[in-house]
């Protein structure tokens, strides 16, 4: 029985050895849990499936933070990855530190791949380029905050999903609490009521170009419309028409996903999960904005994540990862990528073909993120980038949830948002040089 | 008095180079490396450095945010301690009392024990959880709503419930066996002396059970200002916001989470010298009041 196994171990490892050995591995370091996870096991399955000269081999690190430390961490020691994905916030970071990557774009070209930025859709194409217009960091995970809503709610309320604020504590929000739902939630405060506030009113979020321009910079945290953004939720929170459950995502989609809330903001690349959670019919319509503020609302920021190559890796590891974004940005893994996980297709190629396969026809609410993300530009559209940007972040969290449950004043919590930031900013830009 | 003396002048040495070496690879490098780095900002990457002085620690004694956090930690230790040592003492009285089915008791009573602190935030932020969690639905059975990770009152009443049920069975083990070295002939000169229980506890057993209780005040002061960190960490399920966090969780998010090394170096400076204080000031004032036996 033992020397069995032990020989089949044995045959195994010599079965598996012999065109390993031959083969280039990368790694490559992801933060994409649960549903997504598997995906992203099957796009690298895929692509090994569909070569014989590399092998990628994903490893999931955790969150977005804990998986941007990990990749600095290993920097530092020398054992970085090939790929490590990074999130929208950690964007200022990485790509501030020159040198700790190779940027996407002179990968593809020095490895004889084609590119041309145009091909990428218009709301991914600048995130996580420099100041120069050079795409530093390949998108991946491409998402962007949408309203989802429960079919059921808005019907049994008589209303149809609101397109502006005012609208929804007019019209919608006392036609859900009287259909005995809570009418809102929110899984994000800095992403959806924050930064992607600032983008869709098309108002600056900070200065030197949104941050592109110099790492000497501050926020806008003073600007009145924000402000009186959160005034407005805090009114809706206290009167019935939003719920409230803290910074957790979860604890803000759970409620959401149990039918109790009529309609919630998170992330198109909530979608997959969501199809397989929720036991109602919902759909999704985009990010409502404030008539008083704008009537000619803009796109929003992409969000999610960008993968970057590391540096510091043999020639023909680059040529493999090289490769592999060729592959990953090919129309077909694009488009299963974005069925299986609701995330934005980033070419414009890889939307042809969903549009083609019908499956907007299918699922109306999977085009939203994508529709948004297509909305025309504004001045301040493109992106924003700050270091430190994770802790600004924080920051944010701790105030906001202060002022709704009424421990601060909103005056007070803005200013401490603003001086905070404000010298976590210039704490940055003393790194930088 | 004799002095001892080897005869080969090598070998004491030799024998106290393991750990010597192991202080001074992770004590004595990482201390100096924190300190060195306190007086720099540097990039996450490690390719930029400027020397800022004491900047990082100016900035920590302006910051009421760290005061707050200072705050709490003081709190949230006292407490942790007082109810993890106090708790488990009473059951260790009670368990040395029983005869039928005590192996049974203490088994139930350890297995805690066997339990690592971020499975054991993880039951916590489970059972608490704002939407599915069943002690909140106890609570709000009595009319309270309580919100874990909204409500920093609520947050850290289950940060503590957590850490204090985590940290019991470990006091619980060796207050336990404290107890039961304590001479059965001493036990029954005192109950001849004195019938009231309590009194012959205070008395006479307490005083004989100070030097396990000493070292667990030290363990468990360390275990509330360091080995919370798992609990704390699932439960405000890597999203700090408004909830209470300790200083060591200060840390982990400025310099893991949000980069700034030149920062976070300075706080754990901060760190090591009030816990190098503390040290110092439990043996000073506790110890020489302790017979060892």
């Amino acid at each position: 029985m033992k020397t069995t196994s032990v020989m089949i171990a044995g045959a195994m490892t010599a079965a598996m050895a012999g065109p390993v050995a031959a083969q280039t591995e990368i790694e490559w370091w992801h933060a994409m849990g649960g549903s997504l996870g598997e995906t992203v096991n099957k796009i690298a399955t895929e692509f090994n499936a569909s070569q014989s000269d590399y092998v990628i081999t994903p490893v999931f690190k955790g969150s977005y933070e804990e998986t941007l430390t990990a990749g600095i961490a290993a920097f530092r020691a020398g054992e970085q990855p090939n790929i490590l994905q990074v999130f929208d916030a950690g964007a200022a970071t990485v790509i501030g530190a020159q040198g700790a990557t190779i940027p996407v774009q002179d990968l593809l070209v020095d490895n004889g791949i084609a590119f041309d930025i145009e091909d990428y859709i218009s709301g991914v194409r600048y995130f996580y380029a420099d100041s120069d217009g050079k795409m530093i960091g390949m998108p991946f995970n491409s998402s962007s905050p949408i309203m989802y809503f429960n079919v059921d709610a808005l019907e049994a309320a008589g209303v149809t999903a609101p397109v502006t604020w005012e609208e929804f504590q007019d019209v919608t929000a006392p036609a859900l609490v009287e259909a005995g739902y809570v009418p809102l939630t929110q899984s994000h405060m800095p992403w959806i009521f924050t930064e992607n506030f600032f983008s869709r009113h098309n108002l600056p979020f900070a200065s030197a170009n949104n941050g592109y321009d110099s790492a000497d910079v501050t926020i806008n945290m003073d600007a009145p419309e924000i402000r009186d953004h959160f005034e407005a939720f805090k009114g809706w929170i206290d009167n019935g028409y939003a719920g409230f459950y803290g910074a957790s995502w979860d604890d803000n989609a759970t409620p959401f996903q149990q039918g109790e809330v009529g309609m919630w903001l998170g992330s198109s690349g909530s979608f997959g999960g969501l199809q397989q959670t929720a036991e109602f019919e919902f759909s999704a319509t985009y990010l409502p904005y404030w008539e008083a503020i704008t009537t000619e609302p803009t796109q929003t920021f992409i969000g999610g994540a960008a993968l970057f190559a590391m540096s510091g890796q043999p020639e023909e590891e680059n040529k493999a990862t090289a490769e592999f974004f060729r592959f990953l940005t090919s129309p077909e893994v694009q488009y299963m990528w974005h069925q299986e996980t609701g995330y934005v297709p980033i070419t414009e190629a890889a939307y042809e073909v969903a549009k083609a396969d019908g499956h907007y026809d299918r699922f109306p609410a999977a085009e939203v993120g994508i529709q948004q993300l297509s909305l025309p530009a504004g001045e301040w559209t493109r992106g924003y980038r700050m270091g430190f940007y994770v802790q600004v972040r924080d920051v944010m969290n701790r105030e906001y949830t202060r002022y709704l449950t009424g421990d601060t004043s909103l005056e007070d919590a803005f200013a401490t948002i603003k001086e905070e930031s404000d010298e976590l900013l210039a704490r940055f830009a003393q790194t930088q040089n | 008095m004799k002095r001892a003396a080897f005869s080969q002048p090598l070998m004491p040495v030799a024998l106290l180079l393991p750990q010597l070496v192991i202080i001074a690879v992770f004590f004595y490098w990482p201390a100096w490396e924190a300190i060195y780095s306190s007086f720099f900002l540097q990039d996450p990457f490690g390719f930029g450095s400027n020397f800022v002085g004491a900047d990082n620690y100016t900035r920590l004694a302006k910051s009421s945010e760290y005061a707050k956090v200072a705050g709490f930690t003081v709190f949230f230790t006292v407490i942790v301690t007082v109810l993890s040592l106090g708790t488990a003492l009473l059951l260790a009285v009670k368990a040395d009392k029983v005869i039928r089915g005590a192996k049974t008791y203490r088994t139930l009573l350890m297995w805690v024990y066997a339990i690592a602190p971020p499975v054991a935030g993880f039951l916590g932020a489970l059972l608490f959880d704002q939407n599915i969690g069943p002690i909140t639905d106890l609570f709000a059975f009595f009319g309270y709503n309580l919100q874990i990770g909204l409500n920093y009152n609520d947050t850290a009443f289950a940060m503590i419930v957590v850490s204090v049920w985590k940290q019991i069975p470990v006091n619980f083990i060796f207050l336990l066996s404290g107890l039961q070295s304590i001479p059965v002939a001493v036990r029954e000169a005192a109950l001849i002396d004195n019938k009231s229980g309590t009194r012959r506890f205070w008395d006479i057993t307490f005083p004989l059970l100070a030097p396990t209780a000493f070292f667990l005040l030290i363990t468990n002061i360390t275990y509330a200002l360091f080995d919370t960190f798992g609990v704390i960490d699932i439960m405000v399920k890597g999203n700090p916001a408004s909830n209470p966090i300790t200083l060591v969780y200060k840390v982990y998010t400025d310099g893991f989470r949000g980069g700034d090394l030149g920062g976070s170096s300075a706080q754990s400076v901060v760190l090591m010298v009030l816990v190098l204080a503390l040290t110092i000031m439990q043996f000073r004032m506790l110890e020489r009041r302790i017979h060892y036996t």
